[in-house]
């Protein structure tokens, strides 16, 4: 027996050494831009609430309207407002409020933003990393994330992933999708622009190619307060207006945050008070591929556990072997 | 040497398992409205909590509960201590229906469930997520328990030369069989390494797959006693004691290597700071090592052992901080930010239930219809 | 035009009253009324509307009622006015003339006693300014000053003489003797169209030219100033002011630039009636197309609603009913009652905006989603956790009974074995 044991360790001994020894631990290379990467600069200091954008995300996506109630008893009206108060199953794209608390919602009230919500693009999405069935996939060239319900299976890992809370799933539906923006994917196949930037009347959501943006990002937060400059409405490269500056918060969120992301935001505010969470610069994905790729690489330690663990129950089950050999004769006698 | 093994025969339909017969039918019920109408209409999972108690029970700790055979497979197989032979059978029957039950759970909570076998094609799968892993290897594990349990039916259906020709081909088997929860145990842990900071700093570390795999297999011994005693208690069994004071010996070590890796991991990342945290989290992680500690104490000593009441009380406390430890994880120290707020709703504790008492009427069946607990000589 | 004559004169005649023999004889308000053909039930509904336009409660119109019939009948004793006008276009005077629903100046000009008024004063010349000469000396410290236009500041203010002396020669004879004043008209309140770019005669408002004069009190007190900006100022805010502190017996509630809250409290943006098409986010592209003929949002033609405080789209202007205002007929609104905005701002310039009003229509950083513990659930769940602790220690027991008997068999045993 206990030379059984003695062996066993020896092969487990000797796989881990392969295992580990011979492949050491190496972290996933992190995830560059794709080279076309296109994306959304949001400037909330340019928003002005109007949510033109959520309209034409509803119309582009073909999405139903949600009534509100809290709003429809305000206002004393029934389904006149679209009013989901969050992202979720019917809404992808939503404009949120901030307030400072005690601060009135005055004109050049520093503490009062707003910031648009929906999908970062990240350009190393946690929640492909996480989906078993590559449901959700990035494109190679434009790093679009995008959505495949013929392949979704509806575990909802990639909502347990997303470190910004995006990818919505319709918990109100006998057969469910995931809901999430996808930058509007069919519409810049034909050569279009998102339609949240194309609705926009002030150029708050700018759409262009991600290294662009992230200059005119930097171009922005580097504008002094008060003097008058042109942003760009749309698209980069399109129309432009002329519009006083005002004062940046310094940071262009997702150029880093995440592995970054091709949904990039500058606003007068610190992120986190328009509600950002506290992501790393790094993403969850890196950490959790490269435990998962070091511990089964090659399935090299898999392998040499379970030919230990055969062998192991191969000496084990000798003596039920036997027995039943011992039967099997026993009863081929009696036949006799 | 070899055990026989007898049906246990008797009365199958007692009080007891018409109850569970009731719990099983409120459960249809629900499962029918979650068909109909949606998983919103029974449960309160949302899109901040996306896993409740389905997942968090159903599957993570209902495997880990189903972990008996797995653990008894190891201490027979691997470190063939043939004396608990009697045991295993038992201890797989409730491994094939953990399992099972885990599965045909899976099929309620995920979405789109008839798009399941998208996890088997080559075309969908995703070599880098956690979550393929763990599908594959339950899956494959629920068929290669099925097949190591099958002598039982198949010694009920006297299928004789199958019989035969299956004892000679599983210890290819039994090595699957202790692989694959082996690597999906640990994933399961892993599952939560890519929520980043949505898992409390208590729980959440790259250690993780380790930590859930050590109780795992302290859970499947720990299940592996109750169960005995349950069946002593239930069945009129005799009681098993001197080969539950042996397996329960095992158990102190394990949650021995399991604190000190927990505890170490949080002292060497520096998170054990998260104790001082306002909020009932760092009363939770004390209550999972207290369980823990409960169950060390009174399985240190011998004599200890030895008595099946301390026995049952020390086993329940390592099932249960084992459950508490992936609640917490999944559940209760999950926080995927403000605004959101989970506790399971009547429709999804009533499947939840429903599943469990399914499970003790099939374990109820099979032991009283087919040879599953050891002869009593 | 002639309608409005009666009440003229017969505010000029209490201003001439100081020179003249025998003071008219005060009317009765209802006389008054019946004399500008307005029936007591159309004032009671006016009275009840400018209650609620000044913020009051609805409870307070017999209070407000009150205050103008007390006013009415109180003739000399009424609050004597110097109203000034400097350089402006006499527009905000020519607008409170022509208000009819009621004749707002009709009733205001029953309510103050004018004393002086370039515009309005029968007399003119020498007699004027006599009379302007006699209030002074007679409400030494008891008057309102009322000031329409703004102040030149340039070349000694030389752009704007009255009687020979410039605007800030009159204030410094005048303001200091007022008891408050009031600035109407976006000019009075900051300089107006006079002090758009490039402002050649250095043109600015009441409150900066008291400031820049270090004009006060005779007493050294800052003589309290409200304004009324709009170009023109609308009627209704110049009677509601002035009602107010006849009501109140003070200044109405005033915000930063000292307009008075109830009537510039919220943004034109709040109240517009485009509103909803701007949170759908429905805009007019250009004037005459599709959307602004449907009566789409005007942002992006140029509508400072966002950023200007008024009550316009609640009062309207113009005074013809069926939403007549600026926004209301189709043009944006070009931010006059703002300081920086109106006559500095290109008008189609889009407007800036940080307004998170009305806040009940954007949803908060925060969401706060359904999902917690019910009542039901938690029974449910505590049921659940009672039920397997009973069964826990039912277990308990029998094992406790099995162990006991397995113990005794064992001492029965031994018992046995050691007897044999």
């Amino acid at each position: 027996m206990n030379i059984d044991r003695r062996q066993f360790f020896k092969v487990m001994a000797a796989g881990s050494a392969v295992a580990v020894g011979a492949s050491p631990v190496q972290a996933r290379q992190c995830k560059a831009l794709p080279p076309d990467a296109i994306g959304i600069l949001y400037d909330a200091n340019l928003c002005i609430g109007c949510k033109a954008c959520e309209h034409a995300c509803k119309d582009a996506n073909d999405m139903p309207v949600s009534s509100n109630g809290p709003i429809d008893q305000a206002h004393g009206v029934v389904g006149a407002w679209d009013g989901d108060d969050d992202l979720s199953g019917r809404t992808m794209n939503k404009i949120k409020a901030y307030v400072a608390e005690g601060s009135r919602t005055d004109l050049d009230d520093p503490e009062a933003s707003f910031i648009k919500r929906a999908c970062m693009h990240c350009i190393d999405p946690d929640c492909i990393s996480a989906c078993p069935v590559s449901a959700l996939t990035k494109d190679p060239f434009t790093g679009i994330v995008s959505y495949n319900p013929d392949a979704c299976i509806g575990c909802r890992y990639c909502q347990l992933a997303c470190p910004f809370n995006i990818p919505k799933f319709q918990y109100d539906k006998a057969f469910p999708q995931i809901v999430k923006c996808q930058l509007c994917a069919p519409r810049i196949a034909e050569g279009e622009i998102p339609a949240c930037c194309d609705a926009c009347p002030t150029g708050a959501s700018l759409f262009g190619r991600v290294e662009d943006l992230r200059e005119e990002g930097h171009r922005r937060l580097a504008m002094q307060p008060g003097e008058r400059e042109e942003f760009p409405l749309n698209q980069l490269g399109g129309a432009t207006r002329e519009a006083e500056a005002q004062s940046y918060y310094p940071h262009l969120y997702g150029e880093k945050e995440s592995g970054g992301t091709q949904y990039l935001m500058v606003a007068g505010v610190p992120f986190d008070k328009l509600g950002m969470p506290p992501v790393g610069e790094e993403s969850r994905a890196r950490l959790s591929e490269t435990l998962q790729h070091t511990l089964y690489k090659g399935m090299v330690a898999p392998g040499l556990l379970l030919s230990g663990l055969v062998y192991a129950a191969y000496q084990h089950t000798r003596d039920e072997r036997d027995a039943d050999h011992a039967d099997h004769l026993e009863r081929e006698q009696d036949d006799d | 040497m070899t055990e026989t093994f007898r049906p246990l025969g008797g009365k199958l339909f007692t009080r007891h398992f018409q109850f569970m017969g009731v719990l099983v039918l409120i459960a249809g019920y629900f499962l029918i409205r979650r068909f109909v109408f949606g998983i919103g209409d029974v449960s309160n999972l949302s899109d901040g909590f996306p896993w409740g108690l389905w997942i968090t029970y159903d599957v993570v700790t209902g495997t880990a509960i189903a972990c008996g055979g797995y653990a008894m497979a190891l201490l027979v197989y691997v470190f063939n201590r043939g004396q608990f032979h009697p045991m295993i059978r038992a201890a797989l029957l409730t491994s094939v229906f953990g399992y099972t039950l885990a599965g045909a759970s899976i099929i309620v909570d995920v979405g789109r469930y008839w798009q399941l076998y998208n996890v088997f094609l080559p075309q969908y799968i995703n070599l880098n997520s956690v979550m393929l892993e763990v599908a594959l290897c339950v899956t494959l594990y629920t068929l290669v328990l099925w097949i190591e349990f099958s002598p039982a039916i198949l010694e009920a259906m006297k299928a004789n030369r199958l019989l035969r020709f299956l004892r000679h081909i599983l210890f290819f088997f039994i090595g699957v069989g202790i692989l694959l929860p082996t690597m999906h145990q640990s994933s399961l842990g892993s599952l939560l390494l890519i929520a980043g900071y949505k898992v409390h700093d208590l729980w959440q570390t790259t250690i993780i797959p380790l930590l859930f795999l050590i109780t795992a297999i302290t859970m499947g011994y720990g299940i592996v006693v109750f169960e005995s005693l349950y069946a002593s208690v239930n069945l009129g069994r005799k009681l098993e004691t001197p080969l539950l004071a042996k397996i329960s010996a095992i158990i102190p070590w394990l949650l021995i290597v399991y604190l000190v890796l927990r505890i170490g991991d949080l002292f060497v990342t520096g998170n054990i700071r998260a104790i001082a945290a306002p909020g009932p989290e760092p009363f939770l992680f004390l209550a999972e090592v207290a369980l823990f500690l409960c169950a060390i104490i009174a399985l240190a000593d011998k004599h200890h052992r030895t008595r099946p009441t301390i026995l049952f009380w020390s086993s329940l406390a390592v099932v249960l901080g084992g459950a508490l430890y992936r609640f917490d994880a999944f559940m209760i120290a999950f926080d995927p930010g403000p605004g959101w707020h989970y506790f399971p709703a009547v429709g999804e504790m009533s499947i939840t239930l429903g599943i469990v008492a399914f499970e003790i009427m099939a374990y109820l069946f099979f032991v009283k219809k087919t040879p599953i607990l050891a002869a009593e000589h | 035009m002639n309608s409005h004559l009666p009440p003229l004169l017969d505010a000029s005649t209490s201003a001439l009253a100081t020179t003249g023999p025998t003071p008219a004889q005060p009317l009765a308000l209802d006389e008054h009324l019946e004399l500008h053909g307005l029936s007591r039930r159309r004032f009671l509904q006016f009275a009840t509307s400018i209650t609620a336009a000044m913020g009051l409660p609805a409870t307070m119109t017999d209070q407000v009622l009150a205050a103008v019939e007390q006013q009415a009948a109180a003739g000399p004793a009424r609050p004597p006015v110097i109203w000034l006008h400097f350089q402006e276009c006499t527009g905000c005077t020519e607008s409170l003339l022509r208000a009819t629903h009621p004749t707002v100046e009709g009733l205001i000009l029953d309510l103050i006693s004018l004393d002086y008024s370039e515009t309005l004063l029968a007399a003119a010349g020498h007699q004027a300014e006599q009379a302007l000469h006699d209030s002074l000396t007679k409400h030494q410290g008891g008057f309102v000053l009322v000031v329409e236009g703004s102040v030149p500041t340039a070349d000694n203010g030389n752009f704007c003489k009255v009687a020979g002396k410039t605007p800030q020669q009159m204030l410094h004879e005048i303001a200091p003797h007022a008891i408050a004043a009031i600035a109407i008209g976006s000019c009075a309140s900051w300089g107006g169209v006079q002090s758009a770019a490039p402002n050649p005669t250095g043109a600015i408002g009441l409150q900066e030219a008291l400031n820049l004069y270090q004009i006060t009190k005779t007493d050294g007190a800052a003589l309290p100033v409200i304004n009324l900006p709009g170009c023109p100022a609308s009627p209704y805010n110049i009677l509601s002011t002035v009602l107010y502190n006849l009501t109140l017996k003070q200044l109405p509630e005033l915000d930063a630039q000292q307009r008075p809250k109830f009537a510039y409290g919220r943004l034109i943006h709040e109240n517009c009636e485009r509103r909803p098409h701007f949170d759908a986010g429905r805009f007019a592209e250009e004037f005459g197309d599709d959307g602004h003929r449907q009566g789409w949002c005007l942002y992006k033609l140029g509508c400072k609603g966002p950023e200007t405080y008024a009550n316009c789209p609640v009062i309207e202007f113009g005074d013809v009913g069926g939403n007549t205002w600026p926004v209301g007929i189709g043009h944006p609104c070009f931010g006059c009652a703002e300081q920086g905005v109106g006559f500095h701002k290109p008008l189609h310039e889009q407007a800036k905006n940080v307004s998170l009003t009305s806040p009940s229509i954007f949803p908060g950083i925060i969401t706060e989603h359904p999902g917690g513990a019910t009542l039901t659930s938690a029974a449910v769940a505590g049921a659940i956790g009672g039920g397997a602790l009973v069964y826990a220690l039912g277990a308990n027991s029998k094992l406790k009974a099995l162990e006991e008997a397995e113990a005794q068999a064992a001492a029965q045993q031994s018992s046995a074995v050691s007897d044999a």
